[in-house]
């Protein structure tokens, strides 16, 4: 069943926490990754393979590197997920 | 018509002893830290690196091949006359041609074996230990040497973040003979060509040579091979494990190649390994060795008593290529 913004939006902000123990309630639409939450390349990468199980969607490398906010996260997953 | 005569195969295969060299310098990282902008809690925090050991300019990668290679041979008590192959797996002997292999035979006193080297980078060593294996249950080698040897600081530029921070030099050796049981599991081996340009060097000798490139350096796209490194080697090494027949609770060790801390702790993570296995963390005071990588660890737990001979430890290499072998073996 397909996740709405929101849904996505809240499980992606658990995955964020689970792997560098940032706040989930920091983790919103405009946060940059990089920029505003710090998150370096190999973390990024373990949350967006943990983003495809938890959601179902196949999020491949060359995507990674377009997604700069956790709003274009969200916006890619909710788009593509099966 | 007179029936051929084949070589005599053996049933079993172990490995007998290992041996190990390091770079004679301890380059840490506030030594290389200015030009790629970065720190020591930096590099640390992303990489584990706390140091890497390189060669000086006296001390060449085959110095460190023999190095590596006599402890192995005198500590398995083989006379090297009788090493049928000696297997050099490397990716930065500074020859085209002839081999790496070939003057290490000469020079480790294996005369008439035969000799080649491999380029599977960081897959090398085990491509060697796989190769060892066969040639040796094959009967057509009594014993084998397999080498993992890099002086991968002739190939690195201070100006890269991708890779060339994180490398060091030294080599790892291993002899192999016939066992009375089983030693070395069937290898779950391969390459994926389609990723061929994810990790390499920066241009050909001939672009080199024709003014087109500066001297290439080693370089890689982290967060593609951190992905591969990770989620598809995990599986490898699963099915190295079912490929041998036993669990992961079986291990006494885990032996990655050692390209980053991040990627040992996410792996070791996916393995869902017991706590009783010890993972192999060389790559803190070694940096990242390519070839030379496995043994190294392997060696340094041995030496520092982490684990005991006899016990089983999951192999597993992987890089440019992309290139990956894993298999269990019994613990020298």
């Amino acid at each position: 069943m397909a996740h709405t913004q929101q849904e996505v939006l809240a499980g992606l902000a658990e995955l964020v926490n689970d792997e560098t123990g940032i706040a989930a309630e920091a983790v919103q639409m405009e946060k940059s990754f990089t920029d505003d939450l710090d998150i370096d390349s190999i973390s990024m990468m373990t949350i967006v393979v943990n983003a495809e199980d938890k959601f179902s969607v196949k999020i491949p490398d060359e995507e990674v590197k377009n997604l700069i906010t956790v709003g274009d996260a969200v916006s890619y997953i909710t788009a593509n997920q099966d | 018509m007179k029936q051929l005569q084949e070589s005599i195969p053996v049933a079993h295969t172990r490995i007998y002893a290992l041996g190990a060299a390091r770079g004679n310098q301890v380059v840490t990282n506030d030594d290389i830290a200015g030009p790629i902008d970065s720190s020591d809690e930096w590099i640390k925090q992303r990489t584990g690196v706390a140091t890497r050991t390189r060669a000086a300019e006296d001390q060449s990668l085959m110095d460190l091949a023999v190095e590596a290679s006599k402890e192995a041979i005198a500590k398995s008590g083989v006379d090297p006359n009788e090493i049928g192959a000696v297997i050099l797996a490397t990716i930065s002997f500074p020859y085209q041609t002839p081999s790496g292999a070939s003057l290490l035979s000469e020079l480790v006193g294996a005369h008439d074996a035969a000799a080649y080297d491999i380029s599977a980078a960081c897959a090398g060593y085990c491509y060697g230990i796989a190769q060892a294996d066969a040639l040796v249950r094959s009967g057509l080698c009594k014993y084998v040497l397999v080498v993992g040897a890099e002086k991968l600081s002739d190939f690195i530029s201070p100006t890269d973040r991708t890779i060339s921070f994180l490398l060091g030099d030294g080599a790892g050796a291993a002899i192999v003979g016939a066992s009375d049981h089983p030693g070395i599991s069937k290898t779950i081996w391969g390459a994926d060509g389609s990723s061929w340009d994810k990790v390499g060097m920066t241009g050909s000798i001939l672009d080199f040579r024709d003014g087109k490139t500066p001297w290439p350096t080693l370089t890689q796209e982290g967060q593609t091979v951190f992905r591969w490194a990770v989620w598809e080697m995990s599986k490898v090494a699963k099915e190295a494990l079912d490929a041998a027949g036993i669990e992961a609770s079986d291990l006494s060790a885990l032996v990655m190649h050692q390209a980053n801390l991040r990627i040992i702790d996410e792996f070791a993570k996916q393995m869902k390994l017991p706590d009783s296995v010890v993972i192999a963390k060389d790559i803190v005071e070694t940096g990242n060795t390519s070839a030379a990588s496995v043994p190294l660890a392997m060696h340094r737990i041995l030496e520092e008593k982490k684990v005991a001979s006899g016990g089983y430890a999951l192999q597993i290499g992987f890089g440019a290529g992309l290139t990956f072998a894993a298999q269990v073996v019994e613990l020298p």
